[in-house]
């Protein structure tokens, strides 16, 4: 069990507030869209912080301008992988950003066993950490 | 503008033999006055609020500054004609009085003077070289009562001999994982007198709590009660620790400024070692020893955070001295990632237009002209990378509404006392301040009108999220509303008269 404030993996935007309703993620995408992003739907069953490359659910989806179309990819994505974290993320193609805008999650598996940290002990009082993701000990597709 | 105040008769002496005859000229007359002369691109211009001395005219007065800062000394000299002196002259090129001041009023007579540069006067990549002559000796120079720094043009040709910031705010988020939101932070206090291990305490808690980055105070460095290395070891473990509980990537500013660059770079490379993301340092430490730090953060992968210590010794101050936005300029070429740049609605100086000012200064690839904020040039950043700005002192969650709505989302807010002071201790203070940031960014992107609405989002989440309800029952009604000392002198047009 994880040991935080809301027990939980905090990260994206919106990891405080309690989990966000198909009518809040569609008033997010509406958001997205008006400031022309695209938006992509990536999913994981290793929330390691540093694991930068969630599998995407497709491309981003730059050519669905409708909120109601990536709702339903959004709602795919979670049937398919019901038990593992699910993000939506915003691109911005803008000369000097061209980077992620905007990212929040959208699924989460029922219990989150959280990472522990692995010390390593070196020169005089160093010490190397490695955070480890106790879920990751299975196989990949096996972890929640 | 034919007032006495503002034009003497002299005329530039053309006459080779006349001019370079012994003795003392006017500036004006040495050639350092260039009423028609218009700025290349690759000239670099500097404006000067000026405050001449009683019976100097502004474009005598002007062109003195024209004079002292680049070829200029106090009587002529043979040796001029050894060179191409017409280049390297500085050429005041345009004297307006500014608005507000002079007769019938609580100033007296102030003007800004532009002043244009040829690129060839500075050395490329060099922050020192550049200040030495535009704020050198000039600023101790008898003929001017005062003198400020209001701004500067940096020319695209000579930005790009600088680095620029090591990481950037694009490289910053991706490196952190962390998207579409202000960053939250904290400075660790007390200050000064915690251990090592007593300070680590507090990094852990705030990082656990929800924040994203802890600091340290920028007079915290190696003292008695607490040595470098032993800060750095446990604010690694905090930062660690708090990593796994989180699932985040979180971070320590560890101020590595020291009485030398050697162990500077030492500290540094300790940082390093340890896995840290970031490294901290005070302006104290000089222009040099900043863009050496910039140099050694790109090389290493290392966010660089700057804090502003010392700024307010000269930026604060109307007539003298200069203006906040320059040393935000001089920042990005110099290649920090963070600065502090005001809150407007916390306990240090800042006027809402003027911190606008200096947040698009540092945020922005291109700037137009703006003199409501105190821009009085279009300045193309060249690609240079965008630095963070960091607000810092005297905020709290229950501003949250006013902070995202003059602020935007590429900042850091740092809630020191509103993190650590909190009743139902630290973890619970930076709860509440996460809650409260996740909770407004959440109603601005649904279309709210948070600037009126922002008090009654916040105690929606407080139903649900007791740490903000406690924040908001403590510090709710805390404001800070003093005049500013530094708000921008314009008028509706460029030119303005009194």
């Amino acid at each position: 069990m994880m040991t935080n404030s809301n027990q939980r993996v905090t990260q994206g935007q919106f990891s405080f507030l309690p989990d966000l309703t198909d009518t809040q993620i569609t008033a997010q995408l509406e958001y997205a869209l008006k400031k022309g992003w695209a938006i992509g739907i990536e999913y994981t069953d290793d929330p390691h912080p540093r694991n930068t490359y969630w599998e995407m659910f497709g491309n981003p989806l730059f050519d669905l301008r409708d909120p109601a179309g990536i709702l339903m990819e959004i709602n795919s994505c979670r049937k398919t992988f019901p038990s593992h974290y699910i993000r939506v993320t915003a691109f911005d193609a803008t000369r000097g950003v061209e980077s992620p805008t905007m990212s929040y999650i959208v699924n989460r598996p029922a219990k989150e066993p959280g990472f522990g940290l692995v010390r390593q002990e070196v020169d005089n009082r160093s010490i190397r950490y490695t955070v480890h993701s106790y879920a990751t000990d299975k196989p990949e597709g096996e972890r929640y | 503008m034919s007032n006495d105040a503002m034009t003497s008769d002299d005329k530039q002496i053309t006459d080779g033999k006349k001019r370079y005859a012994s003795g003392v000229l006017k500036y004006k007359q040495m050639g350092y006055w260039q009423p028609d002369y218009v700025p290349k691109d690759t000239d670099l211009i500097a404006l000067f609020r000026i405050t001449p001395q009683e019976g100097v005219p502004a474009d005598e007065c002007a062109a003195a500054v024209a004079g002292e800062s680049s070829t200029a000394t106090w009587t002529v000299v043979w040796t001029d004609r050894l060179t191409a002196c017409e280049l390297y002259r500085a050429k005041a090129y345009r004297v307006d009085p500014v608005p507000n001041t002079g007769p019938g009023t609580k100033t007296e007579q102030q003007y800004f003077a532009y002043i244009a540069y040829d690129l060839d006067l500075f050395e490329p990549g060099s922050i020192a070289n550049m200040t030495a002559s535009i704020i050198g000796n000039v600023f101790g120079f008898k003929a001017v009562k005062a003198l400020r720094l209001e701004d500067m043009r940096i020319p695209v040709a000579y930005l790009k001999t600088f680095q620029g910031p090591a990481t950037g705010i694009v490289v910053e988020r991706e490196r952190l994982d962390k998207f579409g939101r202000p960053l939250l932070g904290a400075t660790t206090k007390p200050k000064l007198g915690l251990s090592g291990r007593n300070y680590g305490r507090v990094v852990y808690e705030a990082l656990k709590g929800g924040l994203d980055f802890v600091k340290d105070d920028e007079n915290i460095n190696s003292q008695p009660f607490m040595h470098w290395r032993d800060r750095f070891l446990y604010c690694m473990e905090a930062v660690n620790r708090a990593s796994a509980a989180t699932g985040e990537v979180k971070g320590h500013y560890l101020n590595v400024t020291a009485g030398t660059m050697d162990e500077m770079i030492a500290r540094a490379e300790f940082a390093k070692s340890l896995g840290s993301i970031i490294i901290m340092i005070d302006l104290v430490i000089g222009y040099t020893a900043i863009q050496t730090m910039a140099v050694w953060a790109r090389k290493n992968d290392m966010i660089l955070h700057l804090h502003r210590a010392g700024n307010s010794t000269y930026s604060r101050q109307k007539n003298h001295g200069m203006n906040f936005r320059v040393i935000c300029k001089w920042m990005r070429m110099a290649g920090v990632d963070h600065i502090h740049a005001g809150t407007v609605v916390g306990k240090l100086e800042g006027d809402p237009l003027m911190i606008k000012g200096f947040y698009d200064t540092l945020r922005e690839t291109h700037t137009p002209q703006s003199l409501e904020t105190g821009l009085f040039f279009e300045q193309d950043w060249a690609s240079l990378n965008k630095v963070m700005p960091v607000a810092s002192g005297g905020i709290h969650a229950g501003q949250m509404h006013q902070l995202l709505t003059y602020l935007g989302d590429d900042v850091v807010l740092q809630f020191g006392g509103g993190t650590i002071g909190h009743p139902q201790g630290i973890q619970a203070g930076a709860t509440a301040n996460r809650v409260a940031l996740e909770a407004m960014v959440l109603a601005r992107n649904e279309g709210r009108d948070i600037w009126n609405e922002g008090p009654q989002i916040l105690r929606d989440a407080a139903k649900w999220c007791t740490p903000l309800k406690q924040a908001l029952d403590v510090w709710g009604d805390v404001t800070f509303n003093y005049e500013s000392t530094d708000t921008a002198d314009y008028a509706p047009t460029a030119t303005a008269s009194v």
